[in-house]
């Protein structure tokens, strides 16, 4: 007796491998499962508007690198006459406009589409910082120096310091220290000096927060303080600790936010709006290249692409031949003729290709009960019926486009030579069986046809087989499993039931 | 009951087509002994050279100018059967069982002309009964002249007895009748009549047609119960036989029984459908699992033939 081991362990290897691998790409490339799955975006656009008096101008803008919690999807800058390059240096980014001779009011465009993404994490691979020198006046170091006094007194960390002096400087009711402070300087710069002071290295964000059509966003400071290897994030303005969701960092630290050379007047205004884009599409663009990416098939041209689509959908349609054969007991006419008419199905859809096809079947028949009379030889009766089968396809489809269905095109997708040995065969079996064999295997054929069709037309079948081509391994692996199942079909169960009856 | 389930199917040991194919075919079946039973030109010249009697070759027609030289030589026949050699299902085959004038007269009594024989031997060369249409070549033999036991049983053509013999062991038997409906042809699909015999006997069981039982021929009326086939422990040693001369271990051997040379070998078949089952009125599974168990194999058809007789009696197994 043969051993099955091999067998069942390549089928649970097959298994294994698919599933993993979709669940790998699924996880690592963010490809959606499901067919249609949407996935929050924000668009946002900063406008730079200047004036320019017949100057060379060279406008900078600070662009978001890396922010927590965000990915960039893609930017595009938008100014006519201008030329522009992004330049990233120490760690910053830099959108650089610059024009020869500009004249008048300017305005310039970058717009940036980026989606929430929590597994964007903070790297800092940046050495440590260190506390900057900071310079009070007179009167101002004496209170500074009070205020710390007095947050240290209630703290034991750096974390814990912040919120203190947080409280302190928001307290509605400001002391004379805080007063004398706050009459200089904002919340964020008085916050940012003190704890330099106590020597916490901190820098001082920009932050915008992400709200549904909102038009001149205004920008949010941040103070973010480095302690334990990280950076952490106070809004001084609410006192809150931590980056809030929807809160996207736009500078971070550094040189200022916008630089205009040659220009008066110059401001940066941000709207934004949020968008709901297909899943499929972002992991698409969002990971072109990455990880796993090269197994898909995205990376061909469109045409191939299409192809591929029809072609991955194969074993889906052999895996309903087999179930249908093996454990059905359906009988066809031709083993995989039935996946071959599903998929042209599956371009002319089901009623006008069902109609088509059988119409044009019909008349071959007729038409070959006439041959038959000839007397010629086999191969070339089957070309002749070839030839024949494109005058009659050609026909249909002139008559449905003169009856105004324009898909009467789209019958040009059966497989011809494949409906010349059907009509060969059926008038075969016709002379032979009789009329009732050409129904029940014609039947069969179409039958399984359709079910082949209603599963391969459904999206998520489209989609899995598409985005997931390793799962076709486990359709492989149900196929081979088919194969080995020794059991009663279920035609037999009717076939056999009168040998039980008579017992 | 509409629908049999399959747990009592299974306890009343019938075997299934997945099961015949994986279990059986599959395993007892080497792929390169296949062409010695698919072409029954090789089966022919086996059987003769392992001294298996078959129904005399008269000619064998290879290509399309051949056709214009038998022509003579079909003209002086009475009788003969043209088959093609790579035929399935028991397409193709035309019996010539009569001449009326220039007239062929077939086995339904229709008659046809030499030119229907001819584009018959045409479509047989180009293949058009074989396996997988591929090209074919037609084989013109003796014409059986069934055994006078038969009168009466069959309407039109050869009534033959199908023997499924599992590594040498012929573990069950049907004899075929033609009838009007099967235009001829032996298959039970067809409409022919299926009679199951017991092996330790030659004796009828039960006869179906269309999987319903029947007492007697439909078209004849001749009663089917308590037939006996003459010769019947030669019949099966011949059968038995075919297990060395086709190294397969799952097969059905077509025999028919000549009034004068006795048992015939008429086809092998390496597929044999399980129809004979309900003609039998019984599995074939314990059967062949019973032989499955057999340590030591007996070594002569005749030990074979002893051992299947005593052991798949109507009765017994």
């Amino acid at each position: 007796m043969v051993s099955r081991v091999p067998f069942y362990t390549t089928v649970a290897i097959l298994i294994i491998t698919g599933l993993s691998l979709a669940m790998m790409r699924h996880l690592q490339l963010g490809i959606p499962f499901w067919p249609g799955e949407q996935k929050q975006a924000w668009l946002i656009e900063a406008r730079v508007d200047f004036v320019s008096f017949d100057q060379p101008v060279l406008a900078s803008l600070k662009l978001p690198h890396n922010p927590p919690g965000f990915t960039l999807l893609n930017e595009v800058a938008a100014s006519p006459g201008y030329g522009f390059a992004i330049i990233e240096h120490d760690g910053q980014r830099r959108g650089e406009w610059s024009k020869n001779q500009a004249n008048g009011q300017q305005t310039l465009y970058y717009k940036a589409q980026l989606i929430p993404d929590k597994n964007t994490l903070e790297t800092t691979t940046e050495p440590r910082p260190l506390a900057r020198q900071v310079l009070w006046s007179d009167a101002e170091a004496i209170a500074a120096s009070d205020i710390l006094t007095q947050a240290r007194s209630k703290s034991s960390s750096a974390e814990s310091l912040t919120r203190e002096l947080l409280r302190l400087l928001r307290n509605p009711e400001p002391g004379q220290n805080t007063a004398l402070l706050l009459t200089n300087h904002s919340i964020a710069s008085a916050l940012d000096k003190l704890l330099n002071q106590a020597g916490i290295p901190t820098r001082v964000s920009v932050g915008l927060y992400l709200e549904d059509a909102r038009r001149r966003q205004g920008l949010t400071q941040m103070v973010e303080i480095y302690t334990d290897d990280r950076w952490l994030a106070f809004d001084p303005q609410t006192g809150f600790q931590g980056l809030p969701e929807n809160l996207l960092l736009w500078q971070r630290g550094g040189d200022s936010l916008l630089d205009v050379v040659g220009g008066q007047n110059s401001r940066v205004s941000f709207s934004m709006i949020e968008q709901t884009l297909p899943s499929i599409e972002l992991a698409q663009s969002q990971f072109a290249g990455q990880g796993l990416s090269w197994l898909g098939v995205h990376t061909l041209p469109i045409e191939e692409q299409s192809m591929f689509k029809l072609l991955f959908l194969l074993p889906l349609g052999a895996m309903v031949v087999v179930f249908m054969r093996i454990i059905i007991g359906l009988k066809t006419s031709g083993t995989f003729m039935p996946i071959l008419i599903a998929l042209a199905f599956l371009q002319t859809s089901l009623g006008l290709g069902l109609i088509s096809f059988i119409s044009i079947v019909a008349m071959g028949l007729i038409i070959r009960t006439w041959l038959s009379r000839l007397n010629l030889l086999l191969v070339s009766r089957i070309a002749t019926l070839v030839v024949l089968v494109v005058f009659l396809v050609s026909l249909l489809s002139l008559v449905g486009y003169q009856l105004g269905f324009s898909t009467g095109m789209t019958i040009t997708f059966f497989p011809m030579i494949i409906i010349a040995w059907t009509i060969e065969r059926m008038s075969i079996l016709w002379e032979e069986e009789g009329p009732k064999e050409v129904l029940i295997q014609g039947g069969g054929s179409l039958l399984v046809a359709v079910f082949a069709y209603l599963i391969m037309q459904l999206p998520l079948s489209g989609h899995l087989t598409f985005n997931f081509p390793e799962l076709n391994l486990v359709i492989l692996a149900v196929i081979m499993l088919m194969g080995q199942y020794t059991g009663y079909k279920l035609s037999e169960l009717r076939r056999f039931r009168a040998m039980l009856e008579q017992r | 009951m509409r629908w049999a389930s399959p747990f009592k199917l299974y306890k009343a040991g019938i075997l299934g087509m997945n099961c015949r194919n994986v279990d059986f075919i599959g395993r007892y079946n080497l792929r390169r002994f296949y062409p010695l039973v698919d072409d029954k030109l090789k089966t022919k010249l086996l059987a003769e050279e392992y001294g298996v009697a078959t129904p005399a070759l008269i000619s064998v027609v290879r290509t399309q100018h051949e056709i214009s030289h038998v022509e003579e030589r079909l003209m002086a026949l009475q009788s003969f059967a043209i088959k093609p050699s790579r035929g399935s299902g028991g397409k193709g085959i035309l019996v010539i069982t009569g001449r009326r004038d220039d007239y062929f007269v077939k086995s339904s009594g229709t008659e046809i002309t030499l030119e229907d024989i001819k584009r018959h031997l045409t479509n047989t060369l180009a293949g058009l009964y074989s396996l997988r249409g591929n090209p074919d070549v037609a084989i013109i033999e003796d014409l059986i002249e069934f055994d006078d036991t038969f009168e009466g049983y069959s309407y039109e053509g050869v009534p033959d007895i199908r023997i499924i013999v599992f590594r040498g062991y012929p573990v069950m038997a049907m004899l075929r009748l033609a009838t009007h409906s099967s235009d001829g042809k032996a298959n039970l699909h067809q409409g022919a009549v299926g009679v199951g015999l017991d092996i330790a006997t030659g004796r009828s069981l039960k006869a179906v047609q269309f999987a319903v039982p029947i007492e007697r021929h439909p078209d004849t009326g001749k009663p089917l119960i308590d037939m006996e086939i003459p010769d019947w422990e030669n019949m099966l040693l011949l059968a038995s036989r075919c297990y060395e001369m086709s190294n397969l271990g799952y097969i059905g051997t077509d025999i028919v029984l000549d009034k004068s040379r006795g048992a015939q070998l008429l086809e092998l078949n390496a597929r044999p459908g399980l129809s004979i089952q309900v003609a039998n009125g019984r599995g074939l599974l314990p059967r062949l699992r019973h032989i499955e168990r057999i340590r030591k194999p007996h070594k002569t058809a005749e030990e074979r033939v002893a051992y299947a007789m005593q052991t798949f009696s109507a009765s017994g197994l």
